[in-house]
């Protein structure tokens, strides 16, 4: 009887306690994933005297929405540093997606008698760099980006990378004999790119677009170099900011000529992580109605022309 | 009697070749006009951005000095020292120390995340309940989505030493609180968890679509023969995963010299105690170019990052090319 049962077990799913084990184990990273956010948002509804007894706790002693009632009173840095974000994240996702879909547009027409010449022109880049010292003396001595909104928005603008999904989906998406027509029916080339073309890879163009609003919005790395006015620090680098400067602070808080009163000024810990809860929410919020967008620029790169 | 043409004539005819494809090209570039406006704006990007600063490589070999009169005095008036900047970097340990951590911590990232990124993939693909999956999948790919700022707060709410869990817990079991930020000891380990935490979930996605992308009579046709799910499992799909995987972990292989700067930057936050074990490549080239003011150095290491990163990524495209064209880079 159990030799019977034994062949008539279904192959074609995993056995109860198998499934159970994968349950277990993806079911458990999943929450690991998503775990140090909520604790964020956890602690940041945390009473701050609560907070100086318990330390960082998942159930929270006292609630409190104090943390954003002073971020919101006192908050002109927060605010100025999401104006300075969003701004540079559409400014910069239009002027990429620009550049990126003209540029990949021409490389990948047949008929444009320069495309290999640029075409490896900007694959060149991706196989070797300049690296960081070069580049950080051209853009604050040749190009005098310095402390502008645009050291935020240009160095971040083009990539072979999104060039090069970019190009396989035009080629892909928009066939040959669509350009041509539309030639023989008179369209200039910008018209042809503009009218036929573009409205063919808005799909294409989404991907690319999510990629670079996503490294726009999580940008820190530009405003460490080359930023200095605090008008013009973008969110990630101004929580950066508030971190340092508090190190700096603990750490020579027995120094006198260090002001005490700095420090009180400084938001506290469940301001802080308010802050946090409030620059990271909106992707949160987000992204999971755009992850497809996501995986799909993942497997358009992996195709080849 | 034939006239030998004189030079003054022979002359002119060459001219009348370099003229005729002079008009050409130039006709060339009309007739491409419109595409080649195109390629124009991303074009110049890539020459003030990329290519200049190739050039700008030279300052490797010079000792910076800052001129007011622009770029080109200042690299024009900086003394030519050969390879004394690459002589300093090599004398000090710290050539070592970083070159040690960049490519270790990448070995084990490439290693460890790659068994755990498929482990996960096949994971998800074999759940009965597939609507759990897309959940635990939308779960693994959060981490993805947040900058390394927000990352080494949320390990700054474990590690804090006044305020952390980790400490918390390690009170409940009687262990006095750790000074994490200023001991070395477990920094390895952590670094490669916070790493694979923000990158599997994401790398798994990859693989699961390679997993998909799996025909599904194979299945079908071990089922018949009375194969089990990990004989499916180990016969079929990891084995027509390997061309996926041997790829993914070869153009890692071809990054070995890049290090993740946010990682090594933001999640140790910047502790000096920690170098020895958080310093790499990249890392130290931006504190030598912001913090301690050595451009010479800091140059020189970038070129060294550079040389070394091209060589290896041509070897392991070459690599990558004999084993499936489809999937090279070049």
């Amino acid at each position: 009887m159990i030799g019977v049962r034994k062949k008539r077990r279904d192959f074609s799913q995993l056995s109860p306690l198998g499934n159970a084990l994968a349950v277990l184990l993806a079911g458990g990273f999943a929450f690991l994933c998503v775990f140090p956010f909520l604790f964020v948002i956890l602690i940041s509804f945390t009473d701050e005297a609560a907070l100086a007894r318990n330390g960082y706790s998942i159930f929270p002693e006292k609630w409190s929405l104090e943390a954003y009632r002073y971020i919101f009173l006192t908050g002109d840095q927060l605010l100025r540093s999401y104006g300075v974000t969003i701004l540079v994240t559409v400014l910069g996702t239009l002027i990429s997606l620009v550049m990126i879909s003209l540029f990949s547009y021409a490389v990948s027409r047949r008929s444009f008698k320069y495309r290999n010449f640029f075409a490896f022109f900007a694959f060149f880049t991706m196989l070797f760099n300049g690296g960081l010292v070069p580049t950080y003396i051209v853009v604050t001595q040749l190009l005098g980006m310095n402390d502008s909104l645009w050291a935020l928005i240009m160095p971040m603008a083009v990539n072979a990378f999104y060039i090069m999904i970019m190009r396989t989906f035009f080629i892909l998406s928009v066939p040959e004999s669509i350009i041509e027509a539309g030639k023989i029916d008179g369209a200039s080339e910008f018209g042809v790119f503009i009218r036929l073309v573009l409205p063919l890879s808005l799909p294409g163009l989404a991907t690319i677009g999510l990629f670079s609003t996503l490294a726009y919005w999580n940008d820190w790395f530009n405003a460490l170099l080359y930023i200095d006015s605090p008008n013009l620090v973008p969110l990630q680098s101004m929580l950066m900011r508030i971190e340092t400067s508090m190190q700096f602070l603990l750490q020579n808080s027995n120094n006198p000529s260090v002001n005490s009163g700095l420090l009180q000024s400084l938001p506290q810990d469940t301001s802080r992580m308010a802050m946090v809860v409030l620059a990271t929410g909106p992707i949160v919020l987000a992204y999971p109605f755009f992850q497809r967008y996501f995986v799909q620029g993942l497997t358009v790169g992996a195709v080849k022309e | 009697m034939a006239a030998t043409p004189s030079p003054a004539l022979f002359i002119r005819a060459e001219w009348r070749d370099h003229v005729k494809s002079l008009i050409s090209v130039l006709r060339d570039m009309n007739k491409n006009k419109a595409l080649l406006m195109m390629v124009l704006p991303a074009a110049v990007w890539f020459v003030c951005f990329s290519y200049l600063p190739m050039a700008g490589m030279i300052i490797a070999f010079k000792e910076y000095r800052y001129s007011r009169e622009g770029f080109l005095a200042s690299i024009m008036n900086s003394k030519w020292v050969g390879f004394d900047n690459f002589k300093f970097l090599f004398s000090t340990s710290d050539a070592y120390v970083i070159t040690r951590n960049t490519i270790l911590y990448n070995a084990a990232f490439i290693v460890l995340g790659l068994v755990l990124a498929v482990a996960l993939a096949v994971m998800l693909s074999e759940l009965v309940n597939k609507r759990l999956a897309k959940w635990f999948q939308t779960g693994m790919f959060l981490p993805h989505f947040l900058s390394w700022v927000i990352v080494g707060y949320f390990v700054f709410s474990f590690l804090s030493v006044d305020r952390g869990i980790v400490n918390q817990a390690l009170g409940l079991f009687g262990i006095d609180p750790m000074h994490w930020y200023n001991d070395k000891t477990y920094w390895p380990v952590i670094l490669v968890f916070v790493f694979l935490w923000k990158s599997i979930g994401y790398n798994s996605v990859i693989y699961l679509a390679g997993i998909m992308g799996i025909d599904r009579s194979l299945y079908e046709a071990a089922m018949i023969d009375g194969a089990s799910k990990r004989q499916q499992i180990f016969r079929i799909t990891i084995p027509m995963l390997t061309p996926l995987m041997v790829i993914m972990t070869l153009l890692a292989v071809g990054k070995i010299f890049y290090a993740d700067f946010g990682l090594f930057y933001q999640i140790p936050r910047d502790s000096g105690t920690l170098y020895s074990v958080t310093n790499v490549i990249d890392t130290y080239v931006y504190r030598g170019l912001k913090v301690t003011g050595e451009i010479g150095m800091s140059a020189a290491a970038g070129l060294y990052q550079s040389v070394v990163g091209f060589v290896l990524v041509v070897v392991s495209n070459t690599i990558v090319r004999r084993i499936d064209k489809d999937n090279a880079l070049f």
